[in-house]
């Protein structure tokens, strides 16, 4: 059994103003251990289509399964990490990133040391009785990603989590996850605006048309990238052509 | 030099500019009391204001210690301190919860609407006359005064920032499965502090308001009313002494209020 079924999925806003079409029968199976990569246009749906997936909204119609069961009832097993890393104010990095444990039930002593050990692994160190404005941008999306991590999901939805990073970060930190989200076998869906970075990490990238979203085309990553890093994958001579072929499938996607 | 030397040096420079203006301000600022109440004494003696009506800070004094003496100031301030106290803690804390029933019940609250903006428009204190008939002219009505004056307002500002809070720090609560309870007490309650703050400041001058007018109302006991008191006799010492002591207490309760939102909001 897949363990996400997104089946003929349709989603509206509807303001005082007007109904506009967000999503547009969106079909879609993830097997488990898959990393997925969402690409489109600014204001294709994307964010839209995790926040159903994470249960938070009620799509307008079709229905979203996890592991067989709605998802409304399964939110336990997915992480989300929103666009923006919303790290409360008013605590510190530590209860920060613990407040997932604490809400699900799974705060002890040692889930709370693994969560501080991933903080440091991640780059963050000395900054766990801090508050979140002393943070830089790159470091605060750090945390949001370790806060996501905490609670050990089985599905992780991670909406742009490395756009505020500097490069270089940018690369280790696609490894770091990359590498845990392969060990733990976890599932994963990536919105990204980086080609690059989609074919370095993913298994599958799905490319949208905008207005309404919906999904153009699913592209299957060679297993020859697969099998690297993404540092690895991003030298790999079948890099360039996927590269290429992305690039001119969104192009005739925004001339639409 | 080394470099470690070097930002000491500035981070020395910067303490010591910090400590000289402070000490500037302190200054100015004990030179205008002293100039204040040396010029209310010097323009009472020569005459240049009326005695009778500006009293001076002599004079004032002399009221102060004979009233210490025979105890009469202590009991009528402790009475007006402990209602306005309790009408602040009233107002404030039922102004809180009201806030907190329109956030957790939206229809409530857009039902309630226009009734809190007509409560808040009409003038509190013009209520006093009702509640003395209604509750007995004792403490009970002028506590109720003092929190009468501040609850709706209270409601309303607290009610708008806990709309305000951004629901994104809702839906991160929401994907770890918490409940409306505790988007309450994780979000929207730490958000609202620096506004409940602010409030709480307000609250102080708006229930000593409240109090006052009630104790000239009820005319029986406190500094609202030695103040109608000294009217009627025309004892303006003694009306002024009581505007001092209500300034000096209203000030000592707003420096509580300070020290308690250092306690709270412990982020810069
Ligand atoms: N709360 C909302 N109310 C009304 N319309 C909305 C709301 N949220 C999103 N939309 C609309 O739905 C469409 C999809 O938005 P969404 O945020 O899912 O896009 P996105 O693909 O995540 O874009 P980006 O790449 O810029 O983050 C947009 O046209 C947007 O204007
Ligand atoms: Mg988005």
């Amino acid at each position: 059994m897949p363990i996400l079924t997104i089946d003929q999925v349709m989603h509206a806003y509807v303001t005082n103003q007007s109904a506009v079409l967000a999503l547009n029968h969106l079909s879609l199976t993830v097997e488990r251990g898959e990393f997925l990569s969402f690409l489109g246009p600014s204001g294709c749906g994307k964010t839209t289509l995790l926040s159903i997936i994470a249960g938070l909204i009620e799509p307008t119609k079709g229905r979203v399964l996890i592991e067989g069961k709605e998802a409304k009832t399964m939110r336990q097993t997915i992480g989300y990490m929103l666009q923006h890393d919303y790290l409360f104010p008013w605590k510190t990095i530590e209860q920060n990133v613990t407040i997932g444990l604490k809400l699900t039930g799974k705060y002890s002593e040692k889930t709370r040391k693994q969560t501080l050990a991933l903080l440091h692994q991640i780059g963050l160190r000395d900054v766990d009785d801090r508050y979140p404005y002393e943070l830089s941008g790159g470091m605060r999306q750090r945390a949001a990603l370790v806060r996501t991590l905490a609670t050990d999901p089985k599905i992780l939805l991670l909406d742009e989590p490395f756009s505020a990073l500097d490069y270089q970060t940018k690369l280790k930190l696609e490894d770091l996850v990359w590498e845990t989200l392969k060990q733990y076998r976890k599932t994963a869906l990536l919105v990204t605006h980086d080609i690059g970075e989609a074919i370095a990490m993913s298994d599958r990238i799905v490319l949208f048309t905008a207005k309404p979203g919906k999904i153009k085309r699913v592209v299957s990553v060679p297993d020859s990238l697969k099998a690297c890093t993404p540092f690895q994958a991003r030298q790999h001579p079948d890099f360039s052509p996927i590269f290429q072929m992305i690039w001119k499938e969104l192009e005739s996607i925004e001339q639409t | 030099m080394n470099k470690h030397e070097w930002l000491q040096r500035i981070y020395d420079q910067h303490i010591a500019y910090e400590k000289r203006e402070k000490r500037i301000v302190r200054f100015f600022q004990t030179i205008i009391v002293i100039a204040f109440f040396s010029l209310w004494e010097i323009a009472s003696r020569f005459h240049w204001i009326d005695p009778l009506l500006f009293s001076s800070p002599s004079s004032i004094w002399h009221l102060f210690i004979t009233k210490v003496r025979d105890h009469t100031l202590f009991s009528h301030t402790t009475i007006t301190l402990t209602e306005t106290v309790l009408g602040f803690i009233v107002g404030t804390i039922a102004g809180i919860c009201f806030a907190a029933l329109l956030w957790w019940f939206p229809r409530v609250s857009k039902i309630v609407d226009p009734y809190l903006v007509i409560l808040n428009a009409m003038p509190k204190v013009a209520l006093g006359p009702i509640l003395i008939v209604a509750l007995g002219p004792n403490m009970t009505s002028i506590v109720a005064m003092g929190a009468i004056i501040s609850i709706i307002i209270t409601t309303i500002v607290v009610y708008t920032s806990f709309k305000e809070v951004d629901a994104n720090y809702i839906k991160v609560l929401q994907t770890f499965g918490a409940t409306k309870r505790q988007w309450f007490t994780e979000a929207i309650l730490p958000a609202s502090f620096p506004t409940m703050i602010s409030t709480l400041k307000v609250n102080v001058g708006l229930s000593w308001v409240g109090v006052i007018v009630g104790e000239f109302l009820v005319s029986k006991q406190g500094l609202g009313y030695m103040i109608i008191y000294g009217f009627q006799v025309f004892n303006f010492t003694l009306v002024l002494l009581s505007l001092l002591m209500i300034a000096l207490l209203s000030s000592i309760m707003y420096q509580l209020v300070s020290w308690f939102e250092k306690k709270l909001i412990k982020r810069a």
